[in-house]
């Protein structure tokens, strides 16, 4: 298994109220895996997800990113979100500044970038997610896909050790699905480590080395795609599969 | 209309007074208001504690007992100024616990994924607040923050009790002159009226410049 772990939770519980929605998460991340988190709604993997930036805080147990444990909170918190980018289900680019601005903003506010040396960069990501024409357009002038797109590139500007999907394609209209997957497809030829949490069962198969199973707030299954999908060891497993796989 | 003519540098004077009680206590009130609001969502429970305290205590304090407790009581402990700084401590103070109140309904306002995203992008709190949040926030405050502003400038008539010259005030000296009572406050309204009038229109041109486009 991973041989050298970027992302590692060890014992996490979370509850919200009286739901526990974490069990004793044990999960680690080899630095340029690509790992994707499926389960049926409720079952905590986004929770999982927003964990690992501490955007949730988590009740027990640690989460180490690089082997160091995610500060409480503060400026170093926010140092080390810097070297885990995010990407939301829904874009939340922000709304009043344009394409442009969005991606240079946190190089220029975190990164203590110059401006002309901040755009130059976003510009070169904008062309690699193919939107450098719509620099200077605002968020709501783009389609989803084109707004995600952004966002993704928005979370590169920063040179994260890892990129954190949550749901990135579901808030998307079906034909607009393809060009945010090949960008992230492009991303783990390339060696980007990646945690996504996504219902694209074609992504999961084509695109991740492990997929990990989730239900009732537990990891149940922790495995290669083409296994996983072929033959799933917990019956709560093959029932997920059969409601999505017969359609 | 006599009254007008032949008073004119009185009225004057008193018109300029309310425009420096209301221009003064204003920016006072902005300032501390963002500060309070900023208080009210911060990550550190000190912070939002002293937030809501401040609201509570001043919003539900009569203006006119704040006045009695500014220009009598601070004097009591050593703190003595000019009758006019007293007057737009009290208003500023008093005014900014309702322009908290207008800055963070429009802090709420914003998704709650526009501050989540920046936090994810390594932005601190200030960073977060000042460069995504209140900008978006900003937008939807301006009518609110305009109605509580203008309802300040008439608010500074209290200060003409407290011998601070002002609008208001001009009314005693015209009336101690044999000069009808009604013919002075008509003058005294318009003067008012001048005041709340270059307010709306500003706030009219800010939200104009900057209100939401949807």
């Amino acid at each position: 298994m991973a041989v050298d772990p970027l992302i590692e939770l060890r014992d996490v519980n979370k509850h919200f109220g009286s739901l526990h929605v974490l069990r004793d998460i044990n999960l680690t991340v080899g630095r340029g895996e690509v790992v994707v988190v499926i389960g049926p709604s409720g079952s905590g993997k986004s929770t999982l997800c927003r964990t690992v930036n501490r955007l949730e805080p988590v009740d027990s147990g640690t989460i180490l990113l690089d082997g160091r444990p995610l500060p409480e909170e503060g400026k170093s918190l926010a140092r080390l979100r810097a070297e885990v980018g995010m990407v939301f289900q829904s874009f939340n680019l922000f709304a009043h500044k344009s394409v442009l601005e969005n991606v240079s903003l946190a190089q220029i506010k975190v990164r203590g970038r110059k401006k002309e040396q901040a755009e130059a960069r976003s510009r070169e990501l904008l062309e690699r997610v193919g939107l450098a024409a719509h620099a200077g357009k605002y968020p709501a002038q783009l389609s989803g896909g084109q707004q995600q797109r952004v966002a993704i590139a928005r979370a590169l500007a920063m040179d994260p050790k890892a990129l954190l999907f949550d749901e990135p394609t579901s808030a998307l209209d079906p034909e607009m699905i393809n060009e945010v997957l090949e960008v992230m497809r492009q991303l783990a030829r390339d060696g980007m480590t990646m945690v996504v949490v996504t219902h694209e069962m074609g992504f999961a198969r084509s695109a991740a080395n492990r997929v990990v199973f989730m239900a009732d707030g537990s990891i149940v299954e922790d495995r290669a795609p083409e296994e996983f999908f072929t033959a799933p060891e917990s019956d709560r497993a093959k029932d997920f599969l059969s409601k999505i796989l017969k359609h | 209309m006599d009254v007008l003519t032949e008073n004119f540098s009185l009225y004057g004077r008193g018109l300029l007074g309310t425009v420096e009680l209301t221009v003064y206590a204003s920016l006072l009130a902005l300032a501390l208001g963002f500060v309070m609001a900023s208080f009210r969502v911060a990550p550190v429970g000190s912070l939002r504690a002293f937030g809501t305290v401040w609201v509570a205590v001043l919003r539900n304090t009569p203006l006119t007992l704040l006045f009695f407790a500014v220009l009598l009581g601070l004097p009591r402990f050593g703190l003595v100024l000019p009758f006019q700084l007293f007057a737009v401590l009290a208003l500023g103070c008093y005014t900014s616990a309702f322009i908290c109140e207008a800055v963070r309904s429009g802090i709420n306002t914003v998704p709650v994924g526009q501050g989540e995203a920046a936090r994810s992008l390594g932005m601190t709190f200030g960073q977060t607040l000042g460069g995504v949040v209140l900008p978006q926030a900003f937008r939807s405050v301006i009518p609110p923050i305009g109605s509580t502003l203008i309802a300040l400038a008439k608010n500074s008539a209290i200060a003409g009790s407290f011998s601070v010259t002002e609008l208001l005030g001009t009314y005693k000296t015209l009336n101690e002159l044999g000069y009808s009572i009604i013919w002075s406050f008509v003058w005294i309204a318009v003067g008012y009226l001048i005041v709340t009038l270059t307010i709306s229109a500003l706030f009219n041109v800010l939200e104009k410049r900057w209100g939401v486009a949807r």
